[in-house]
């Protein structure tokens, strides 16, 4: 059996769980085997008929899992292994994906995979897996000694497919919980509050890197932005640690990963943590006005110059336009 | 308060990486050394939680005898002490080896706040801090943006899509650090100078039976073909023409 740890949001099963559930269909193929899905959560009873393509539903199904409860959910997830003892155990790999497993990775003395974006199976049997490392920038081939493989997938690694067949059997799990596994528990949730369009929503994204030279700067790249429409302006970490933008701008191996039509770097040398959070994008456009800039290798479009002199210059011809 | 803070040297390698002969690890020939921008909140936030609420705190890595480096670039921040596990082969231990490591030499000294990065640079293993708070029977929250410490309680925000979950904790307590929680100061000429003379708790250590085992190192696809639409400002009609054909205005 593979069993697939699955996330819930807002009463639905998150895109990353349909992902997941499509690399444990394929794999379960390569292996001859069969799927089981695991849901925890407060009100996924109602879910699991929905699935398709996978044998049974495993439920923990709780009033108190209004939100993650790290270690229960962690004691569930592994006395479904224990009792199940799949070959494989699958999770996204999203940032509660990771926390999740590495718990029961830890509970369960097994180690785990994290981020996985390909599975190599010989002879009906999974012998390795690529993982990202570096954000993504590398690929690092591994396998996995201990029993069963744990593991979780790379968001946006694959794409999620539906499948048709038989409704699956649905079996409640009850794993006894104690206060212990509610001694880390939200206490609240603060929804955020939105302005403006997002940096993973926007069509297009202007970055500003080191060669805006200072936080007023960027004020052009909004000017760029508003007369463009649904953009939105993001940094580099060099942006954001001189505190010419918030974190919240950074796009990056330690920030945001976007995946914009059109990404207009501008005085941003291109550096690999800064570019596998853009690489996504449909096309990227630089201006530098270094020629050897690196990120020159790594954009469809470069202009080479001072971009103190470009970007007003492109605002102009905008708002000339506009007026016309 | 005594608070740790774990961090690992990686290869700063900004422009691209070359991979040695075998593809088994990153070329570090002239290429300097880092540690995540996680971890460099982690170390920050360690001196403001002293800072504030006094106390020691302690840096610690598992790592060659060059990660000093690390060590002593904390300590030039205004952290107070530091250990080395000293292993050769460290890019090989998997994250329950170093896990484990680290778990046997913080347990006896007591520690009421354990800082981690949320993921190493290199390896993104997502892992390390919650397998050491395993061990300790500790509680653990990961990936926080924001840390309040009141009396034996810690408050901690994590982002989520939705927004922000808040959690509060009794210490002793894990949590794991992401960039964004706070802006990294820069070391001081005289830290840097006092830092040098700080001694170095070293120990070595040997590497446990693994269960991850690295096999090959790659790099992805990096597919585009770069036009050149022209130089200074009067490339703009040319860069209008593509944001029309984008359909991007
Ligand atoms: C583990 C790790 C994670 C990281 N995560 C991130 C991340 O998430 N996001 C991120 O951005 N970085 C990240 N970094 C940092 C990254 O390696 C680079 O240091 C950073 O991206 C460089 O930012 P920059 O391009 O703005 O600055 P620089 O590298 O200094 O480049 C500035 C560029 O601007 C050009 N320029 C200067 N003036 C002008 C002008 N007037 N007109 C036109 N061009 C001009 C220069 O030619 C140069 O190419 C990370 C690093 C590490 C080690
Ligand atoms: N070799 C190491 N020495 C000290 N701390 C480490 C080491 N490896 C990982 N860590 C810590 O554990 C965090 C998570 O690492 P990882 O599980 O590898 O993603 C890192 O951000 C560090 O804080």
């Amino acid at each position: 059996m593979i069993l697939a740890i699955l996330e819930t949001a807002k009463n639905a099963l998150s895109e990353a769980s349909l992902e997941t559930v499509t690399a444990a269909r394929d794999l379960a193929q390569k292996t001859n085997d069969s799927v089981a899905a695991l849901l925890i959560g407060k009100g996924v009873r109602a879910l699991a008929a929905s699935l398709r393509g996978v044998s049974a539903v495993l439920i923990a199904d709780d009033e108190r899992f209004e939100s993650y409860v790290p270690e229960a959910f962690a004691k569930i997830a592994a006395a479904a292994i224990t009792q199940k003892s799949p070959k494989i155990v699958l999770a996204p790999g999203t940032e509660t994906g990771n926390d999740l497993m590495a718990r029961v990775g830890a509970r369960l003395n097994l180690g785990l995979a994290t981020n996985c974006t390909e599975f190599f199976v010989e002879n009906g049997a999974l012998k390795r897996v690529t993982r990202s490392n570096w954000g993504g920038s590398l690929l690092e081939e591994v396998e996995i000694l201990s029993s069963p493989i744990v593991l979780t997938l790379a968001p946006h690694a694959i794409a999620a497919q539906s499948a048709n067949g038989a409704a699956p059997s649905v079996e409640t799990l009850s794993v006894a919980l104690s206060e212990k596994e509610f001694r880390v528990r939200v206490r609240e949730l603060i929804p955020s509050e939105k302005k403006g369009i997002s940096l993973t929503d926007a069509k297009v994204v202007i970055g500003g890197g080191r060669g805006m030279g200072s936080a007023e700067a960027f004020q052009m790249l909004e000017e760029l932005a508003a007369l463009i429409g649904n953009a939105a302006v993001g940094a580099t970490r060099v942006a954001t640690n001189n505190n010419w933008r918030p974190h919240s701008d950074q796009i990056g191996q330690t920030g945001a990963q976007i995946a914009p039509d059109l990404y207009i770097a501008c005085g941003i040398s291109g550096a690999i943590q800064h570019m596998v959070g853009c690489k996504n994008s449909k096309k990227i456009l630089a201006i530098n006005k270094d020629a050897e800039a690196p990120i020159f290798q790594r954009a469809d479009y470069g202009v080479i110059g001072d971009l103190h002199q470009i970007v007003p210059a492109l605002i102009a011809e905008l708002k000339r336009l506009k007026g016309a | 308060m005594k608070v740790l803070v774990c961090v690992k040297r990686v290869p700063d390698t900004g422009g691209g990486f070359k991979l040695t002969a075998d593809g088994m690890r990153v070329d570090t020939t002239n290429v300097g050394f880092a540690i995540s921008p996680h971890e460099e909140c982690a170390v920050e936030e360690a001196i403001r939680i002293i800072e504030k609420h006094g106390g020691s705190s302690t840096v610690l890595t598992l790592g060659p005898p060059a990660a000093q480096e690390q060590l002593r670039e904390a300590i030039a921040k205004g952290i107070t002490g530091a250990i080395l596990l000293e292993a050769e082969d460290y890019e090989s231990w998997d994250p329950a080896a170093t896990a484990q490591a680290i778990a046997e030499t913080v347990k006896p000294l007591g520690f009421d706040i354990l800082l981690f990065g949320n993921e190493s640079a290199d390896t993104c293993n997502y892992q390390v801090g919650l397998r050491v708070a395993h061990l300790l029977d500790l509680p653990c929250v990961t990936g926080i943006k924001a840390l309040e410490i009141q009396d034996n309680r810690a408050i901690a925000k994590r982002e989520v899509k939705e927004g922000w979950e808040v959690y509060e904790v009794a210490l002793p307590a894990v949590f794991t650090v992401k960039e964004g929680i706070n802006t990294p100061r820069h070391p001081s000429l005289r830290g840097i100078m006092s830092a040098k003379k700080v001694p170095i708790e070293q120990k070595r250590v040997t590497k446990p039976s693994t269960q991850l085992v690295r096999k090959a190192l790659k790099k992805p696809q990096e597919g585009r073909q770069l036009e050149i639409l022209g130089q200074g400002p009067e490339a703009v009609p040319k860069i209008v023409e593509k944001l029309r054909e984008l359909g991007a205005i």
